[in-house]
């Protein structure tokens, strides 16, 4: 079968572009691959370019240039077939307010041309096991956030899509409900092998929920990898020295050269310095130690354990410092 | 096809039991014809006394003014619901759905349709109740509906669009609102069209409303001029169908901008 290497990616997606009225450039070539029945996560900060990824890929909108597949579907060239496969949680808690959440999941479900019995027992799988089977027939004006959001991931499950899309699926949620959801989205992947995509801007989600995730800023991937690789590269503290006065890069470096194995990632931007260590208590004295005794007098200190600010700050941060080189030249 | 219509008629029933949960929202809408109807009716009841106007009662003459008026005043709003479901997001998730984009348009004028008959059943049998008689029959006043959810159409793809293009509720409100008076005063809705001033005269003679009210109004004669209510009608229907036309332009200039 030649077809079977292409058809164990779920998603494929590659150099995708997308432009919107007024010059707004929301992506600028994001290119990745999904396997089935894996959860993928897309992290990022609001603007960088992950719901426009996922309205391309759910064909709501058509990327400039560039091309994706889902469920081995063209999503330009056959955007009806591939709506047919997927299942798709939008940003906001897209549920009918003024209709009951049986309502909502029945209509939801005849668009997909689910009919009679089939439906019916569809619906009620899906109220019971999300918990709504009490509130099945209430205005969902009257359901709380959490119960919205949860109708609403039901909603994109109804008619067994291959691949479900999620995007933020608990922004605005309480601690309570943000931990139900992660408990339903990790049973889709592990006991129905559906393919996620996933979306979010907590890293502590992509942590608990992705088998793999791309952190994507500004358009762009900057880094991919499973949970694991990208935080033992964040692993331990950031420490932030400021200098009392502007001091040339190599003496700074030469009088620190000692502490080599202890600082990671050494910068100097003007007078900071910024440097990853395993433990932030112990190397800070070294370090003030060491450039009192190199007559390096010094403003400040400080330690930060890594943020989901660091990774941006590390990711994206290098490749912006990359790509102004490359346009400098 | 298939799709369209079953997808059309989800949508339709969607609208409705919607309706049917806020009921208070249809007796609002039916308010302000009634007060026409009834008050303005009895205001003006020797409006039917001058020379020239050639029906006895002015409640006669004004009721199917009053039904094509409601399925204006009605269909001005229909706009909103995009408006709502775009805000809620609910927009999205129909179009990332196989259902066809036109059973969305479809859907909203169907439900359109059923709202302009059970409120012109009502205003009917308000002016049944009030005097008003049909000597042409069920044809004609059946005509008159049917013109009536012609112009309703038409207005409610314009509302339509006006939401898919411009996506704010104040802006569709304020158009429909601007639109809607004078285009009923500009008509023989209140008053005969050969006592209007002659330059109204002319303009009503373009006036879409003018066209549902004429035909409309056959049903209180009882020798009814088919010719009439039928170029009317089709006056109305290219309309509906030139908006309807306009109102899927504006779902594509929406789905560019998503």
């Amino acid at each position: 079968m030649p077809a079977a290497g292409r058809s164990e990616l779920a998603i494929e997606a590659s150099d995708l572009v997308k432009t919107y009225p007024g010059d707004v450039r929301a992506l600028a070539g994001v290119s990745f691959t999904v396997p089935s029945g894996t959860v993928f996560g897309l992290l990022g900060p609001n603007g960088a370019g992950k719901s426009t990824t996922v309205k391309i890929l759910t064909t709501l909108t058509r990327a400039d240039s560039g091309a994706a597949t889902v469920a081995g579907i063209d999503v330009g060239k056959q955007p009806n077939r591939v709506r047919r496969a997927i299942g798709c949680v939008f940003q906001k808690a897209a549920v009918d307010l003024e209709a009951t959440g049986r309502e909502n999941l029945a209509l939801q479900g005849q668009l997909y041309g689910m009919r009679g019995g089939d439906l019916r027992a569809r619906v009620d799988e899906l109220l019971g096991r999300f918990g709504l089977a009490e509130a099945a027939d209430r205005v969902t004006r009257t359901y709380s956030g959490g119960m919205q959001r949860k109708l609403d991931v039901a909603m994109g499950l109804v008619h067994r899509p291959r691949v479900l899309f999620l995007d933020e699926p608990t922004t605005g949620l309480d601690p309570e409900a943000r931990a139900e959801m992660w408990a339903e989205i990790g049973r889709l992947s592990a006991q129905e092998g559906l393919t996620v995509l996933l979306t979010t801007h907590y890293l502590d989600e992509a942590d608990r929920l992705a088998d793999r995730l791309a952190i994507v800023d500004r358009g762009g991937i900057v880094a991919e990898g499973t949970p694991e690789e990208l935080k033992r590269e964040l692993r331990g503290d950031a420490i932030v020295v400021e200098l009392a006065g502007a001091t040339p890069d190599g003496e700074v470096r030469g009088t620190l050269a000692r502490l080599n194995g202890t600082l990671r990632e050494l910068t100097l931007d003007g007078r900071t310095l910024r440097a990853r260590v395993d433990s932030g208590a112990s190397a800070v004295p070294a370090v003030l130690a060491a450039l009192d005794a190199g007559g390096i007098p010094v403003a400040s200190a400080t330690v930060g354990r890594p943020s989901l600010d660091d990774v941006y700050l590390r990711y994206a941060g290098r490749a912006f410092s990359a790509a102004n080189t490359e346009e400098a030249r | 096809m298939t799709a369209l219509v079953a997808d059309g008629t989800y949508f339709t029933g969607r609208q409705v039991r919607a309706l049917l949960r806020q009921p208070y929202f249809l007796v609002i809408t039916l308010f302000q014809p009634i007060i026409w109807l009834l008050l303005f009716g009895q205001l003006f009841k020797r409006v039917a006394d001058i020379p020239g106007f050639a029906t006895a009662s002015y409640i006669a003459f004004l009721t199917p003014g009053i039904v094509v008026m409601t399925a204006l005043f009605a269909s001005g709003w229909a706009g909103m619901g995009f408006i709502i479901d775009m805000e809620r997001g609910v927009l999205n998730r129909f179009l990332a759905t196989p259902a066809p984009r036109g059973a969305l348009i479809a859907g909203n004028l169907g439900y359109q349709g059923v709202t302009t008959i059970v409120q012109s059943a009502i205003i009917l049998g308000l002016g049944l109740a009030a005097g008003a008689r049909f000597p042409g029959g069920p044809g004609p006043v059946l005509a008159m509906v049917v013109c009536a959810m012609l112009l309703a159409a038409a207005f409610a793809s314009f509302s339509n669009a006006l939401a898919l293009l411009l996506r704010n509720q104040e802006s569709v409100i304020a158009v429909a609102q601007l639109l809607v008076l004078p285009l009923t005063f500009l008509s023989s809705t209140l008053m005969p069209a050969d006592l209007l001033p002659a330059w109204m005269r002319d303009v009503a003679r373009l006036n879409p409303v003018n066209w549902a009210v004429t035909a409309g109004r056959e049903s209180l004669h009882a020798d009814v001029d088919w010719g009439l209510v039928l170029s009317h009608a089709g006056g109305l229907l290219l309309l509906a169908l030139a908006c309807g036309w306009l109102s899927t332009r504006a779902f594509r200039a929406y789905q560019r901008s998503v």
